[in-house]
């Protein structure tokens, strides 16, 4: 019984980083339909912005996330604004755009500060660990876990409960008619795209203390969150939630129960098959076209 | 004359057949001179400088470097000067290969220094055994290799396995949890591990292998715990070490009841995951950074000066590093109308130096390296102590997990 709580509390860890890492793409791809394929390179950029406050500025990690998520909307920003918005209404060439755009990223960053593993430090404050129903667990996955949900309690408040949210969703519906109403689609896209991108960025430092800090680390990152995204279902965030805790469950207890290799085939074979039969993913959002 | 490609290629044929066919000594003799025309001896350095694995191949492309400066400082090799010529093969074996062959024939290298993973070894070995040239290996791997045209300058499992699995039994217990990352050389390692722990009567609790680049552990802890092993017998590589040892960390696992022994962690993981995850953790290695030799002190020195204060040294730079000077001692032993790379090959067997590590010998036997194993815990600093040093140098073997076979100089024999 012991272990199979420590399973599900486990399963809600790797939930909640996956969750952080398609938060950003559920808006960008969901909301906006843009297929982001840069958004690993994102995430890396938020794990060396981390490296970069804490190495050159002395920040620990929890003071730079701000200012991290900030850098990294800023990098969203720019890209939307010169490259994504001269290809509006273009899937295939924004595809091949953000591809492309990854890669320049990634050399950018290897050529800039080369391509060893960098070290982000965990927060001391966060480094023991805490019994959670009677088991031990990483203090930091808890604080991980909370973060996620916060910021998709965030998110959410943003898309639903704001101005900005409400201009956003008033285009996905019908940008011609938005447009006559005096909304600024190409402003709410930048914006919006910024917002997506910064969330990445934070993704990436928040979970550099776990993991490692590379280049090419957003490559496996962008396949988690895209896979997140199409499970849930395009369009809604409170899908991308339920899918991120089902993924993290369903990878960890075959993890445990088999081995890491299988539970990566399992879980991809189980989202084709999905797929395959529901399209449109586990959970739509009703939307009068 | 007009030349169509046509009647070139046929008579560039024709010119091919009658040379080989009459006049084969003057064409041999030409190639020969070739290797060291203009006092100049040109070398491959083949290891990625992008790509997954260049996060290490950068550091022994950094050794490799700094020991061919050295010697052309020193005067070169009987007055002619080392060229190296740098390829970048992008982690991706069939890059490897293209690159091997492009030093190979194009180049016409005398020898190529390359090759971090054994994927790329593998990737690279039919175009040195086809055109008989000679490939400078300097990582740790999994044996079962035995080619005549590669010098293995790595250790193999016994020298790094035959001293360090007997004495964690003893001192941490029987139950060996093994974890490696999904790929032949964790595999090969565990393989040997099993066959020492069977002799000393331990067990296996699990035998584990995740994807390479995982990052995700939290499982895999949760079954370590479940278990309780003695020892985690890590062969787990790249980033993925990284991310176990954090989060073993962040897990609040103990390493004085439940170490890391691992044979893939060096200096160079260990800056990227912090002294504090790596505190506690065994390695077992025929160098470490700390070791205290005037060969290595010079090493160390002159390696920070060239690539910067913050730069370490680990196990596969050391034999980058010495492998080159191996190179040195045997073509200073031949005339330079007898510079090939089979002359080569023939001249360093048996050819001795005192490396970083200490005093190492090339097997004439199998072509690998006699190594002083040695076994270190890592600290908190972010280097390692070491805490035993084979009292002599370790022939290597390199099918010891197979009984029956071994390496000659005929090539692999199988007694039944």
């Amino acid at each position: 019984m012991d272990q199979f709580i420590e399973q599900i509390v486990t399963g809600l860890s790797i939930g909640s980083i996956l969750l952080l890492v398609a938060l950003g793409l559920s808006i960008i791809y969901g909301s906006m339909g843009i297929i982001n394929l840069a958004h690993g390179e994102f995430v890396m950029l938020g794990a060396y912005a981390a490296w970069v406050f804490h190495t050159y500025l002395g920040l620990g990690l929890l003071a730079s996330l701000v200012p991290i998520f900030l850098v990294v909307a800023a990098f969203g920003w720019v890209i939307e604004r010169y490259v994504l918005s001269l290809l509006n209404n273009r899937p295939l060439d924004t595809i091949l755009a953000t591809w492309g755009v990854g890669i320049m990223l990634q050399q950018a960053v290897r050529l800039m500060v080369g391509s060893e593993l960098r070290y982000v430090q965990l927060p001391p404050a966060l480094s023991s660990s805490m019994s959670v129903f009677g088991i031990p667990v990483s203090s930091y996955r808890v604080f991980l876990f909370v973060v996620s949900i916060a910021l998709f309690g965030a998110t959410w408040l943003l898309m639903n409960r704001t101005t900005v949210g409400m201009k956003l969703r008033a285009i996905i519906q019908d940008r011609s008619v938005a447009a006559s109403f005096g909304i600024n689609a190409k402003r709410v896209y930048a914006l919006t795209f910024a917002y997506g991108a910064g969330l990445a960025g934070l993704a990436g430092a928040l979970v550099s203390p776990l993991k490692s800090v590379s280049p090419d680390m957003g490559t496996g990152y962008v396949v988690d969150a895209f896979m997140v995204v199409v499970l849930g279902g395009v369009q809604s965030l409170a899908g991308t939630v339920a899918s991120a805790f089902i993924l993290g469950e369903l990878s960890g207890g075959i993890a445990f129960l088999q081995n890491d290799t299988v539970a990566k085939a399992i879980v991809l074979l189980a989202i084709v098959v999905l797929i395959r039969f529901r399209p449109e993913g586990l959970f739509t959002a009703r939307v009068r076209a | 004359m007009s030349i169509s490609r046509r009647t070139l290629l046929r008579n560039t044929a024709a010119l091919g057949a009658f040379a080989g066919a009459g006049l084969p000594h003057i064409w041999i003799k030409n190639a020969d001179l070739a290797y060291a025309a203009g006092g100049e001896i040109k070398v491959g350095v083949l290891f990625s400088l992008t790509g997954t694995t260049a996060i290490i191949e950068e550091s022994l492309n950094k050794a490799t470097l700094l020991a061919i400066e050295e010697i052309n400082a020193a005067g070169g090799i009987k007055g002619s000067k080392i060229v190296p010529i740098v390829e970048d093969p992008a982690s991706d074996p069939a890059t490897f290969s293209e690159k091997a062959r492009k030093l190979v024939v194009g180049d016409k290298c005398v020898s190529v220094f390359g090759s971090y993973t054994s994927a790329s070894r593998k990737a690279v070995l039919p175009v040195f055994e086809r055109q008989n040239n000679l490939y400078w290996y300097p990582t740790l791997y999994e044996g079962r290799e035995c080619s005549k045209n590669v010098i293995y300058t790595g250790a193999v499992p016994n020298q790094q396995q035959d001293e360090f699995v007997p004495w964690l039994v003893k001192k941490f217990g029987k139950k060996f949890y093994l974890i490696g990352s999904n790929y032949i050389y964790p595999k090969e390692e565990n393989n040997y591990c099993k066959k020492l722990l069977e002799k000393l009567g331990g067990e296996v609790v699990a035998e584990e292998y995740v994807p390479l680049g995982h990052s995700e552990f939290s499982s895999v802890i949760n079954k370590i715990r479940s278990t309780q092993p003695n020892v985690i017998f890590s062969t787990v590589v790249g980033d993925s070490v990284v991310a176990l040892h954090r989060q073993y960390k962040a897990a609040g696992l103990d390493p004085e009841k439940m170490p890391m022994a691992s044979l893939t962690t060096s200096e160079n993981e260990v800056a990227a995951m912090g002294g504090e995850a790596a505190a506690g953790h065994f390695t077992s290695a025929p160098y470490f950074m700390v070791h205290k030799s005037p060969e290595n002190e010079k090493f160390v020195e002159a390696y920070k000066k060239r690539w910067g204060a913050d730069k370490v040294t680990h196990f596969v730079s050391e034999a980058c590093y010495f492998q080159t000077y191996l190179f040195k001692q045997a073509v200073e032993k031949l005339a330079t109308s007898d510079l090939t790379p089979p002359n080569i090959r023939d001249a360093v067997k048996g050819q001795e130096m005192v490396a970083p590590q200490g005093k190492v010998r090339i097997e004439p036997e199998n072509l690998h390296t006699w190594l002083w194993p040695k076994i270190a815990q890592a600290k908190s600093n972010g280097q390692f102590e070491i805490l035993v040093e084979a009292k002599d140098w370790l022939k290597p073997v390199p099918y010891a997990a197979y009984p029956g076979q071994s390496c000659t100089e005929k090539g692999l024999v199988e007694k039944s």
